[in-house]
């Protein structure tokens, strides 16, 4: 190992440029991800540039690295998962890592078992990282309070979902380079999309200019227009709430829908399917009003015909495939240095 | 903090050493080889990278051809993480083609415990099978951990535990210098 230290950089105006980067990053001291909403920029970085290095073992013909070896990562998912728990799982097989799934269905929990008894007996086994979802928000902070090891949130609620904002701003960036500046639209249920409340945070770490669209009863509490502002000023970085979905898309560089639960039918929030998917479905004359290969996003599994039509989900626009694909990689960033915190 | 450091460092190589040392590496790399057939230089992340390139650079001037130069990121094979500063900074790995059957030769800056070394054998393994995989470095300081020495080597430098070597190159640094620092001793 080579001990030698970083000179100071050149006095300004000096002759040669760096041609190779050596500047120093944001350290990382996290050793457990809830939310975004504490993220620096330069965490963000981070993550960024390791999830590209990921994305390149993801490339090779054996995809798998020994830098987690010997770690046991556990995943307690209380709520149904297709994309999330499988990304996860590759990406912790991918690092070298042992990987255990747990369902509430099946386990313990059924027994009724306490959500911290649960946890306590998956650190007793070894578990080095805690990879959980949990129908009620605050959930994962909970745990954090009764396990040593460390916690990725993987969905609390209606709370967060940081590793699904991180790979959004990923695949973004991919495509779009810089996000300072870019105007990212976000259409359906704000309220109660955990996915939306962590892009907010996680696109603001990264410059990027938000838009909220959707109906007024499906944006939060204190950002429907007419309304007096809240008592307390709201949780979330400053962003434009726009309920016309025309107005939201013209000129946006990212347009992102999320999934229309049919639960809102029944709680009365909106009156049919049909007029939801009339006034704000993402169709390709609505697309038309975005900058030309502006990039379509959703973080599945995808109501076709509702939220979004069949013609833009399948379009060369729609970048849907690729979230999936990324976040395996960006998943493995996440564990890498979640873990490394951990060792230091 | 680094300031009064180099004060106390001395400069052990010159860029006029720099420079002389890759010619004679270039040379013996060619002259071991017996030609280019095969051939690949992969730098190690940070500095072997610009080495790699200026190796090549100069067998590309007294040979006529190109030898390719890929980039390696031993960050995901290292066995320390731990004890590494809080730095997570792992970058792509990129090789220059399929290496199975290639002469690789591997540069990097300063040759001290070996264990980079051991963790870049495990790295190319993971690309390919090399029909020989060579070591050449800038700065041999001693001090091994583990079975491993360079085949081509620009200075030996007998360093003490307490001391650091600092290597700065044009490409990274915007001056070529080698300075023997001295250090707090921790390892």
């Amino acid at each position: 190992m080579s001990r030698e230290r970083l000179s100071p950089e050149p006095a300004s105006g000096g002759p040669v440029a760096p041609a190779i980067e050596t500047k120093p990053r944001a350290g990382w001291t996290r050793s457990h991800l809830l939310d975004l909403d504490d993220f620096t920029p330069g965490e963000m970085e981070t993550v960024m540039e390791t999830a590209g290095a990921m994305k390149e073992v993801l490339g090779r013909e054996v995809p798998r690295v020994p830098a987690l070896r010997g770690k046991t990562i556990i995943t307690l998912f209380y709520e149904a998962s297709t994309r999330t728990r499988a990304s996860f799982e590759l990406a912790g097989k991918a690092l070298g890592a042992d990987v255990i799934n747990v369902a509430a269905g099946g386990s313990s929990v059924e027994k009724g078992e306490s959500l911290i008894d649960t946890v306590r007996t998956l650190q007793a086994v070894g578990a080095d990282v805690l990879i959980m979802r949990h129908p009620s928000s605050g959930a994962p902070y909970l745990v954090t309070r009764h396990v040593e090891c460390s916690v990725i949130n993987a969905g609390d609620g209606w709370h967060a979902h940081p590793t699904q904002a991180l790979l959004d701003v990923y695949t973004m960036r991919a495509h779009l380079g810089e996000l300072r500046g870019r105007r990212v639209v976000i259409v359906g249920d704000i309220a109660h999309s955990r996915v939306a409340r962590s892009n907010i945070w996680g696109l603001a770490a990264a410059g990027a200019e938000v838009v909220l669209c959707a109906p007024p009863t499906l944006l939060p509490a204190g950002m429907r227009p007419g309304e007096p502002g809240p008592e307390e000023p709201l949780a979330l970085p400053r962003v434009e709430v726009e309920t016309n979905i025309e107005r939201a898309i013209a000129g946006a560089d990212v347009v992102m829908a999320l999934r229309l639960q049919k639960e809102r039918m029944q709680s009365g929030l909106l009156p049919s399917i049909r007029e939801y998917a009339t006034l704000y479905q993402v169709t390709e004359q609505r697309l038309a009003l975005a900058r030309p290969g502006a990039l379509v996003m959703h973080p599945g599994p995808m109501n076709e015909g509702v939220e979004i039509s069949p013609a833009v989900a399948r379009s060369l626009q729609s970048v849907v495939d690729e979230q999936v694909a990324n976040g395996v990689a960006v998943r493995m960033a996440v564990l890498y240095l979640m873990a490394r915190g951990k060792l230091s | 903090m680094r300031g009064p450091r180099l004060l106390n460092g001395h400069v052990v190589l010159s860029a006029d050493d720099i420079r002389r040392a890759i010619r004679r590496i270039a040379h013996e790399i060619v002259e071991r080889n017996r030609g280019l057939e095969g051939l690949v230089l992969v730098g190690m992340r940070t500095r072997g990278v610009p080495l790699a390139q200026r190796l090549a650079a100069a067998i590309q001037e007294f040979e006529g051809a190109a030898v390719p130069v890929g980039t390696l990121d031993i960050g995901l094979y290292r066995d320390d993480i731990a004890s590494l500063e809080l730095r997570p900074h792992i970058q792509p790995t990129e090789l220059p083609g399929d290496i199975d059957g290639k002469r690789v030769v591997l540069v990097d800056d300063v040759l001290y415990t070996g264990r980079s070394i051991r963790a870049a054998l495990d790295a190319l393994t993971d690309f390919g099978r090399p029909a020989s995989i060579q070591l050449a470095v800038l700065v041999d300081r001693g001090h091994r951990e583990l079975p491993i020495r360079p085949d081509y080597v620009g200075k030996n430098i007998p360093t003490s535990l307490h001391e650091e070597v600092e290597v700065c190159l044009e490409e990274a640094d915007g001056r070529d210098e080698v300075r023997l620092v001295r250090g707090e001793g921790e390892r």
